[in-house]
């Protein structure tokens, strides 16, 4: 409409240039621009990937001139990563004659699995004294009673856990039906509960069976092992 | 008396704000963009707590796929400037007795994606017109004690980048079978401390609830 009217003006006056700019449709231009977006967003890693530190103890090569480190049985929990999500815990060691005596000698073993009530309850009941002063200690900086930096607080968490000397010591050994996800889970329980001391070792082929017993798993895999 | 007539074409809408917006976010996006890598096998990370990111260099990933296979993977793909992927491919060239041209080396440079070809198939891996010809030899590194390929693999990471640090990328499906053994490969190469990739989740734990 408005062209028309300008048309009506200029027919008597001269021919002048129009004044205004012209139009340009930039519907086609603002769909592009769309795409490309969508296509950027979705093919962006926004989020990094995360990493969790795990030490591993050294080999034992030569057991004659190497001795395995002692810890106390007392303080000892081992966790056992069974097939199906399921977690075995027992405390204190089992030796291997203990387990093939008759009848054999063995710990209560415990069946849980990776929820809230599950393993990490155990742990936590466990490791109760050491998990107060974490939580007491990071609620304090957070509410700024501690004026404190990150970092500070994070070697302050650690020296901490060197100190604590009644948490357990926790052994960690996954059957080879276990998948990844439970070692990385149980990890993670580890420094959600703030235990101290974990590490993960291998498996003995007579707690491989005790995993087996417990599932009610035939053991033809594990006899060809021994 | 004539009608009033109302016009009936639509009222232009001026687009050029939006347009500006469109711009600024797309430079944006593209400036900010670091491609997500297609890998040769489709990966869940498990999640975890911990909040530390996965550094971009002097890494070396192990890829464990849900179906047993292992890839290794430098530097998260782009090559730095040191360009150790080639080295460390000579590397491995020259124990298993296998020259690699300079154009190979180069075609194993730009691989960005992590790979799990035995080093006997490498040139026919590298020498491959595409990309489905090149997944469909992507195999697993050898791993049994007799052909264990990834043992040689990390030892000349190693020896080409003294700072590599181990990082195990596997699914949450992946057997613990092949995981001990990628961990047990590690331990006997003297890897003793390395990184496992998750993805973050939030836990919150009530400490009242559990002393109940």
């Amino acid at each position: 409409m408005a062209e028309i009217i300008q048309q009506e003006q200029q027919k008597g006056g001269k021919r002048r240039a129009k004044k205004h700019a012209p139009h340009i449709d930039m519907t086609p231009m603002v769909d592009l621009m769309c795409l490309l977006i969508v296509f950027f967003m979705l093919t962006t890693a926004f989020s990094k990937a995360k990493i969790m530190d795990i030490i591993l103890p050294e080999k034992i090569k030569d057991p004659t001139k190497q001795e395995a480190p002692k810890i106390s049985a007392s303080r000892t929990t081992n966790i056992l990563l069974g097939p199906d999500n399921k977690v075995y815990v027992y405390p204190g060691s089992v030796k291997p004659e203990e387990f093939s005596a008759n009848p054999p000698i063995l710990p209560p073993l415990t069946v849980t699995d990776f929820s809230a009530d599950g393993i990490r309850r155990i742990l936590l009941d466990r490791n109760r004294a050491l998990f107060k002063k974490i939580n007491d200690f990071n609620a304090e900086v957070i509410s700024g009673r501690i004026p404190i930096s990150q970092d500070s607080a994070k070697s302050i968490v650690a020296q901490l856990k060197k100190d604590d000397d009644t948490g357990p010591i926790v052994l960690i050994k996954a059957h080879k039906l276990a998948n990844y996800g439970n070692f990385v889970d149980i990890l993670d329980e580890m420094n959600i509960c703030g235990i101290a001391r974990y590490t993960f070792v291998k498996i003995a082929w007579y707690e491989e069976l005790m995993v087996e017993r417990a599932a009610g798993i035939s053991s033809t895999a594990t006899a060809s092992a021994r | 008396m004539p009608k009033i007539k109302l016009p009936t074409n639509s009222p232009h809408i001026d687009m050029t704000p939006m347009v500006d917006l469109f711009s600024v976010v797309l430079i944006f996006l593209m400036l900010t963009t670091t491609m997500r890598q297609p890998e040769p096998a489709n990966v869940d990370t498990p999640f975890s707590i911990s909040e530390t990111p996965l550094p971009d260099f002097n890494t070396m990933t192990f890829l464990l796929a849900p179906d047993g296979r292992v890839f290794m993977n430098f530097d998260n793909g782009p090559d730095t400037i040191l360009k150790y992927r080639p080295k460390i491919l000579a590397a491995m060239g020259e124990r298993y007795g296998i020259e690699f041209t300079d154009k190979e080396l180069r075609t194993f440079e730009k691989q960005k994606s992590s790979m799990g070809i035995p080093i006997n198939q490498m040139k026919q891996f590298l020498n491959a017109r595409d990309n489905t010809e090149r997944d469909a030899l992507q195999v697993g590194i050898p791993i049994d004690s007799a052909d264990n390929q990834l043992s040689f693999w990390i030892l000349a990471a190693r020896q080409i980048n003294p700072n590599i640090k181990a990082s195990i990328k596997g699914d949450s499906k992946t057997s613990f079978e092949t995981v001990e053994k990628v961990l047990d490969i590690l331990q006997d190469r003297n890897v003793h401390r390395f990184n496992l990739i998750t993805s973050l989740e939030a836990v919150k734990i009530n400490l009242e609830e559990i002393q109940q």
